[in-house]
């Protein structure tokens, strides 16, 4: 099938409130989470959603502050659009795609406070741990945003800061203490797509290879709203942003869920 | 978000902004198209002490070629800060923030541009932030829509943007610097009026659900009179060319 009769079959599907795999329009696919997959980092995640798969992993280092903000620890988010996971991707440097994607998720980290980047102060205008978080995704299936967004906060909530040796000025990567990193709030993204008209949840790789755009919307636990990012050349109409922000904010809770079972 | 070193005590005062202006009144804003002759279509947008000249080039031949579309044009967008337009210098060529907003720019203009009616060719916008104090991404997309039509690409409307956001708990429009930088959440939105689409949406901050109602409000009455301006620049050029190109201006203004 090419790709114009395969979008008019799933506009025709969404149209009825259906989708090519079974769900319902604001159903997402299974998702699994695993909580520390991988002992070599402070803190990692393995999440699938459907068949999309995506490792998250944090590492954390001594650096310098800023000089706008001496006393804060700091946060790097990367993804690693690696050629393994999807026939599209390509080696090379990053793209705009995995700049993005890293980029949203760092907003809905960041500017809800998640990180109580104040605790990350070893010596202040000195020394402080930065954060970083790097996206591996292992399989692409679709809505790579949601699954790299939760497997962030998973990983960071599980995350030990490691011991540091002040005198040696080193980090000792195989000593994690048991302090745990802090976080503040649970930040969760939910990304709905939009094709001939209809909104829907958590796009698969065909849906998204289908769709006319995007809205991630990253919601925390008070209700608040933390990160939006319209992606893709589609267009969203007022009232659907409003409709939209209400459904988050319930799909957030059903994420959050999640997270705080594992 | 780097703390708050360096903020003023208060950035609103008596109902006022640090810059005199009242919550939901825009920069001073003028927009001119036409101003790089080897383009095919150019504008140039200074909003408040905001600078930023924008060319198209093309519908023209695609390379590499296999990015070319057998049935549609391909929109590209580099968005770049010059060196000298942020108060530190910036590292010459394109950060990660600037791919990003390249990425989004071309996403939000696409919805405008008839890209069916140019097929296998490609459309080339440039941005030069030359001075840089806020809403650079969405002044850019208000000057590159101008550019557009100054180059005679067929469009359904223009793409009009503007950010708003929170600013010492209050909801603002058109921030500058001080209160982009010392502000609580920044929404910029672009948008079609006359089929009232959303073509750009991005948030950060935190805002309550009827936070953002409102401000999605507040930006799209602005984008209503920016609109306005750009259709003023295009008529403002083409009413000087007419003589030399008589049928220049007709279809570009709406």
């Amino acid at each position: 099938m090419g790709i114009d009769s395969i979008k008019s079959y799933m506009s025709e599907l969404l149209k009825k409130g259906q989708r090519e795999d079974g769900r319902k329009i604001f159903d997402y696919r299974k998702i699994e989470v695993e909580v520390n997959p991988l002992a070599r980092a402070c803190g990692s995640a393995r999440v699938r959603i459907g068949e999309t798969e995506v490792l998250v992993g944090v590492k954390m280092d001594v650096t310098k502050p800023y000089p706008d903000s001496p006393d804060d620890g700091t946060l790097m988010v990367n993804a690693e659009l690696i050629p393994l996971a999807n026939p599209d991707f390509e080696p090379g440097p990053p793209s705009p795609q995995s700049v993005e994607l890293a980029r949203v998720v760092d907003r809905g980290i960041r500017e809800s406070g998640a990180i109580d980047t104040a605790k990350l102060c070893i010596t202040p205008k000195e020394k402080v741990w930065t954060v970083f978080i790097d996206i591996y995704p292992m399989n692409d299936d679709g809505n790579l945003l949601d699954a790299a967004a939760l497997g962030a906060i998973v990983a960071l909530k599980h995350a030990y800061i490691p011991k540091y040796d002040e005198k040696e000025e080193k980090v000792l990567y195989k000593e994690l203490t048991k302090e745990k990193l802090p976080l503040t709030c649970l930040p969760v993204m939910t990304t709905f797509g939009k094709l001939d008209g209809n909104v829907f949840l958590d796009a698969s790789r065909r849906e998204e290879k289908s769709y006319d755009g995007r809205l991630s919307i990253a919601t925390l636990e008070n209700g608040a709203i933390s990160a939006m990012q319209k992606g893709e050349a589609g267009t969203f109409t007022e009232k659907e942003v409003f409709e939209l922000l209400g459904t988050a904010i319930e799909k957030g809770k059903e994420l959050r869920g999640l997270i705080k079972k594992v | 978000m780097g703390g708050k070193f360096g903020a003023p005590d208060k950035m609103i005062i008596g109902g006022k902004r640090l810059d005199g202006r009242k919550p939901d009144e825009l920069r001073p804003i003028t927009i001119k198209a036409g101003v790089i002759p080897s383009a095919d279509g150019s504008a140039e947008i200074t909003q408040g002490e905001t600078k930023i000249v924008v060319a198209v080039y093309g519908p023209r031949e695609v390379f590499p070629k296999h990015m070319s579309m057998a049935d549609r044009a391909c929109v590209e967008c580099r968005y770049d800060m010059a060196s000298f337009s942020t108060p530190e210098r910036s590292r010459p060529g394109m950060s990660r923030r600037s791919t990003e907003i390249s990425k989004i720019m071309a996403e939000a203009l696409m919805p405008a541009i008839y890209l069916e009616k140019y097929p296998k060719t490609k459309i080339d916008i440039y941005v030069e932030v030359t001075n840089a104090n806020a809403g650079t991404r969405c002044a850019a997309i208000t000057a590159a829509s101008v550019a557009l039509a100054d180059a005679g690409i067929e469009m359904r409307d223009m793409v009009v943007a503007v950010a708003s956001g929170k600013v010492d708990g209050k909801l603002v429009l058109d921030m500058f610097e001080i209160e982009d930088n010392f502000g609580s959440a920044d929404l910029p939105l672009a948008y079609m009026l006359r089929k009232g689409e959303i073509t750009l949406l991005q948030m950060d901050g935190e805002l309550t659900k009827e936070e953002i109602q409102e401000l999605v409000e507040m930006n799209i009455e602005a984008c209503k009179k920016i609109y306005a301006m750009q259709k003023k620049a295009l008529q403002d050029k083409y009413s000087v060319e007419k003589k030399a190109m008589p049928d220049a201006g007709e279809e570009n203004g709406n």
